[in-house]
């Protein structure tokens, strides 16, 4: 198990539960953090035991405020070789990992912490949180992929507003204009993440990573290229064990095991 | 015949040749290459083989020449040794070779790649002429071939600044022909090599012979082969059975001569 300063890394039933823990600082990204999440996140990738990922923030009040203000105060840091170095890997890292990752939005999520929970496969939101698109409040463009995914899940007019005004977007709204999958009490949100992810954990993890390969090539390609690629992942997943279990468990009658193979 | 790096195994009418150094990332020793040349020259003297595939596997198609055989070498040395003109016999094989490329393909691995005549990519597949980076260049044609493929300005870009490509900007820029998901590129080149096993043989010969030599030749001289090629077929049986099926409706039956 690695050894994280800034990160909880839990793992129990296959679900690997990622904690930002700087809960002093409101989860803010600092470099250590960035690369202990890059760190968490290959690690997941390599460990056949983890099935399902929940990323969240420590405490009630963030999820992740996004990079922390004070660490680089007075010097003189390239943004572009920060997000080129830390933020984008993690972006790429959390798109490509072949198995579902769910962010437990359980406080505000904010500027690049904002992204990270976009660039999540599905988001379980409190209903006392809010998104914010802070960065035009400080003179910065959005960044961490924010300009591809929000246009993506809510459309080009809300994603400028919500670039462009920095304004808070309270949870009900999020989930009404499609940025977030569902909406939970504070006290129930832990459980009823969790019970998304087991479901998950439980899934054909293979099918699962197959599937978010096609998403990711569907937004950004043609109807004819994704149909030809359908017919190869198709392919791929009829050869899986899970497929044969799948079809196995349906004759039978029964409710299938899948194992991830 | 068995091979030290290489594993060669035939079916349904093409070869498979594996690179196996799996260890070093098929880094492509002399001995290697040495194999890799006596094998291939053997494939094309085969009747039963109508393609040829050369792949790696799945981490590496082959990530660059053995650079410890060359570390402490003299210019001398390798001029004496002159090991990339054992290269040369590959351009000399008649017969399609096919590369199937997944993971790295680099330096002397690239343009390995590039000695093939058409490439199938796995999505994970990265290409790129490292070379610059430890105080040389490309040495086994990658100048030239990577210039012919994708043009001056981004042969110049991978060249002089060893960047590495992905597959996808690989298809754009025209340096492979298709990228599949990982788990199914040896399986595609596989259908492609059935596909050209299933054509006349001598014509696939011709074909190949005249594409070629578009590379090294003016248009003019290039027309004229071709079209001599053309008119040689017409001395092959494969032929007259070809339009005589064609205008009977049915599938033709290749004899390969």
């Amino acid at each position: 198990m690695p050894d994280f300063q800034t990160l909880l890394y839990q793992i129990t039933n296959g679900v690997l539960t990622i904690t930002m823990n700087r809960p002093e600082s409101y989860n803010a990204f600092t470099e250590q953090m960035k690369k202990e999440l890059n760190d968490a996140f290959k690690e997941a990738a390599r460990d056949a035991v983890v099935r399902c990922i929940v990323l969240r923030g420590a405490g009630l009040k963030a999820f992740c405020s996004g990079q922390d203000l004070k660490e680089h105060q007075g010097s003189k840091r390239s943004l572009k070789e920060s997000l080129e170095k830390s933020y984008n890997p993690l972006i790429r890292k959390i798109r490509t990992i072949e198995k579902p990752v769910i962010a437990m939005i359980n406080g505000v999520a904010a500027g690049a912490g904002c992204s990270v929970a976009l660039a999540c496969d599905m988001r379980v939101m409190s209903t006392e949180a809010y998104l914010m698109q802070a960065f035009v409040n400080i003179g910065l463009v959005p960044d961490s992929g924010a300009h591809w995914f929000l246009p993506r899940y809510a459309g080009l007019t809300r994603a400028f507003e919500y670039a462009a005004t920095g304004r808070k977007i309270p949870a009900e709204e999020c989930l009404q204009v499609g940025l977030v999958n569902r909406l939970a009490k504070p006290e129930e949100l832990e459980t009823v993440t969790m019970e998304l992810a087991n479901a998950l954990a439980a899934a054909p993890t293979r099918a699962i990573g197959l599937m978010k390969r096609a998403f990711n090539k569907s937004l950004s390609s043609d109807l004819d290229s994704l149909l030809d690629y359908e017919a190869y992942i198709q392919q791929i997943a009829s050869e899986t064990d899970d497929h044969k279990e799948g079809l196995k468990a349906f004759l039978e009658k029964r409710k299938p095991v899948f194992r991830g193979t | 015949m068995a091979y030290q790096f290489i594993i060669v195994t035939k079916q349904d009418g093409y070869a498979l040749v594996q690179l196996n150094r799996p260890d070093v990332l098929n880094a492509l020793n002399i001995k290697l290459m040495e194999e890799l040349v006596e094998a291939l020259t053997a494939l094309d003297n085969d009747p039963d083989v109508r393609c040829i595939i050369l792949t790696g596997n799945e981490r590496a198609f082959a990530a660059g020449a053995d650079i410890k055989e060359m570390a402490d070498a003299s210019a001398i040395e390798m001029l004496t040794r002159d090991q990339f003109a054992r290269w040369d016999r590959i351009r000399k094989i008649k017969k399609p070779l096919i590369a199937a490329v997944s993971g790295f393909a680099l330096g002397g691995g690239c343009e390995l790649m590039m000695s093939c005549d058409m490439v199938i990519a796995s999505e994970t597949a990265q290409f790129g002429q490292p070379e610059i980076n430890i105080g040389v260049m490309p040495g086994a044609g990658g100048t030239q071939r990577l210039t012919r493929a994708v043009g001056k300005v981004k042969a110049m870009e991978m060249v002089l600044t060893g960047r590495m490509i992905s597959a996808d900007e690989a298809l754009r820029w025209g340096l492979i022909n298709k990228v599949v998901p990982v788990e199914y590129y040896l399986e595609e080149a596989k259908a492609w090599a059935k596909e050209i096993a299933s054509k006349p043989p001598v014509a696939i010969k011709l074909a190949k012979e005249a594409v070629l030599k578009a590379f090294d030749t003016t248009i003019e001289a290039g027309l004229e082969f071709e079209r001599k090629n053309f008119y040689l077929l017409f001395a092959s049986e494969d032929q007259k059975e070809g339009m005589k099926a064609f205008a009977e409706k049915r599938k033709p039956e290749w004899k390969g001569k």
